[in-house]
């Protein structure tokens, strides 16, 4: 889930906060909203499959009664993403209309559109905050994931955010295989931009699924991060994605818990609600903001969201001794990579998951595959080289014509020029 | 804390009331806290209207004994900026 730092105030309470959590909220704490499927790159694991924009989004009205909507119920801010949210020609309009209702907006974006004048638009509003993507700390990985110019284009971004007096922005990375030995680079070019660093786990979502293999970290790596989150503590936001890495015996800290349809959700440019935004598959569909009631109607009323604030079952994860703190993991990345859901996550750090990957029948057709597809039909291949294509210049064969009679009259007939 | 004098929650921040008590948010730091007790709640939503922390939770039905716990709960979420001391009226 994503939320911000939080602090409990130490009256005595029957029950640890999460505890209570567990059977969900009148209203999200924070929630993510998809505003359009289309963008500029073609991320190899977009966790949303975007690139096309998709003709049934919601208009501009239909957005700003959901703005008003979040408003009744108290959703102190939302995290807008997509496909590239700035690419929506009423983008600035809608977080006009957000932060003018009491709705604190964060948008996600690869920098495509900060421009100086935008960057001193976004310094000059409290209640607004930006995330700025970016998968490598040098132009070679981050290239290699987000596309050719990506990584030119988020740091220039950063340096027109720093240079119009933006304070805390943040500087948001995915953890690949590729990049956490990069973890200190990171960290320094958030600070030479006076940005926040915020690391979010790879999840098999989206395209995600087709990079997992490759670019999920490894064991060793698994430990590496986490032994550089305990020594960062506070000051590294990880929107509580790691807490499955708890189980190496402290907690990081966050609330350590799946919030998905209890204290998290996810609107997409469709309009249909899912449970976390890892999961946009139809098993974690609640409902559409388009149908009577709304989205209050969705969060309030949802089958499955009454499901997921039920204790869950710890299945298999039972019996370890690190139940407690890791609660099996992330649900999406064990449903699409075909593990059971009360089983271990397949990144368990104390290798459970690998087992049961490795048990796997099949070669991964049978896997779910996410109900939206929005990639664009063809994507510049990286490396290939452009410019002038190569063609030989030859004549039609007419193989086609009857054979040459005694009677053809032409001088050439029958010559062919090979 | 001192709790014989005015409190108020801070501008910038927001209260969302739950069955467990209660979410704030400020908006200024962009950081959330909990209270796990609704009488906490009713003490903070009292602070504006009190010219007392302790005049607040007497308002809010809080023995005198105890008032001065909650005045240290309120002195946590000084500490984050979520209250404010009351410099004038």
């Amino acid at each position: 889930m994503t939320t911000v730092p939080a602090t409990v105030t130490p009256t005595p309470g029957p029950a640890r906060l999460v505890d209570l959590f567990e059977y969900g909220l009148d209203a999200p704490i924070c929630l993510t909203w998809e505003l359009t499927y289309a963008c500029n790159l073609s991320c190899t694991h977009c966790l949303s499959s975007s690139g096309r924009r998709d003709p049934r989004e919601l208009t501009t009205d239909e957005a700003k009664a959901v703005i008003d909507e979040l408003e009744r119920m108290q959703v102190f801010y939302v995290n807008i993403g997509g496909g590239e949210p700035t690419v929506r020609p009423d983008f600035w309009e809608l977080v006009d209309y957000a932060t003018a209702h009491h709705v604190g907006v964060k948008f996600s974006t690869n920098g495509v559109r900060i421009t100086p004048e935008v960057a001193t638009r976004l310094a000059g509003n409290d209640y607004l905050d930006v995330q700025i993507s970016l998968d490598g700390a040098t132009a070679d990985v981050n290239d290699h994931v987000r596309g050719a110019g990506s990584y030119d284009t988020a740091i220039r971004a950063m340096a027109n955010l720093r240079d119009a007096g933006m304070k805390n922005f943040k500087l948001s990375v995915v953890c690949t295989r590729h990049n956490i030995p990069q973890m200190d680079a990171f960290k320094e070019i958030a600070d030479r931009y006076g940005a926040q660093l915020r690391l979010t786990r790879l999840r098999p979502s989206g395209r995600g699924a087709d990079v997992w293999d490759e670019l999920h970290p490894t064991a060793a790596q698994q430990r590496e991060l986490y032994d550089w989150l305990l020594a960062h503590g506070d000051s590294v936001l990880t929107g509580d994605s790691f807490f499955h890495l708890s189980a190496y015996g402290e907690a990081l800290p966050g609330l350590n818990l799946c919030g998905a349809g209890r204290v998290v959700c996810l609107i997409d440019p469709v309009g249909d609600v899912y449970a976390c935004p890892f999961a946009i598959h139809d098993e974690f569909l609640a409902g559409n903001i388009r149908q009577p009631g709304g989205f209050a109607g969705v969060w309030g009323g949802s089958e499955l969201f009454r499901r997921l604030r039920e204790p869950q079952s710890g299945g298999a994860c039972t019996s370890c001794q690190f139940f407690d703190t890791c609660k099996g993991g992330c649900m999406a990345a064990k449903f699409f990579t075909g593990l059971p859901l009360d089983g271990p996550d397949p990144e368990c750090v104390q290798g459970y998951g690998e087992q049961l990957l490795a048990a796997r029948d099949g070669d991964g057709s049978a896997l779910p595959k996410p109900s939206q597809d929005h990639s664009h039909r063809t994507a510049p291949a990286a490396g290939r080289r452009t410019g002038p294509v190569p063609v030989t210049l030859t004549r039609r064969r007419e193989a086609d014509r009857p054979p040459v009679s005694a009677c053809a009259e032409s001088p050439l007939a029958g010559y062919r020029p090979d | 804390m001192d709790i014989d004098r005015a409190w108020d929650l801070h501008p910038q921040v927001s209260v969302r009331p739950e069955p467990f008590g209660a979410l704030l948010y400020h908006f200024g730091t962009r950081k959330l806290s909990f209270l796990k007790d609704r009488r906490l709640l009713a003490v903070v939503q009292g602070l504006a209207d009190a010219p007392t922390v302790r005049a607040a939770c007497s308002a809010a039905g809080i023995p005198e004994a105890e008032a001065p716990r909650y005045g240290r709960a309120l002195a946590t979420l000084a500490a984050s900026s979520m209250v404010v001391e009351r410099t004038s009226v």
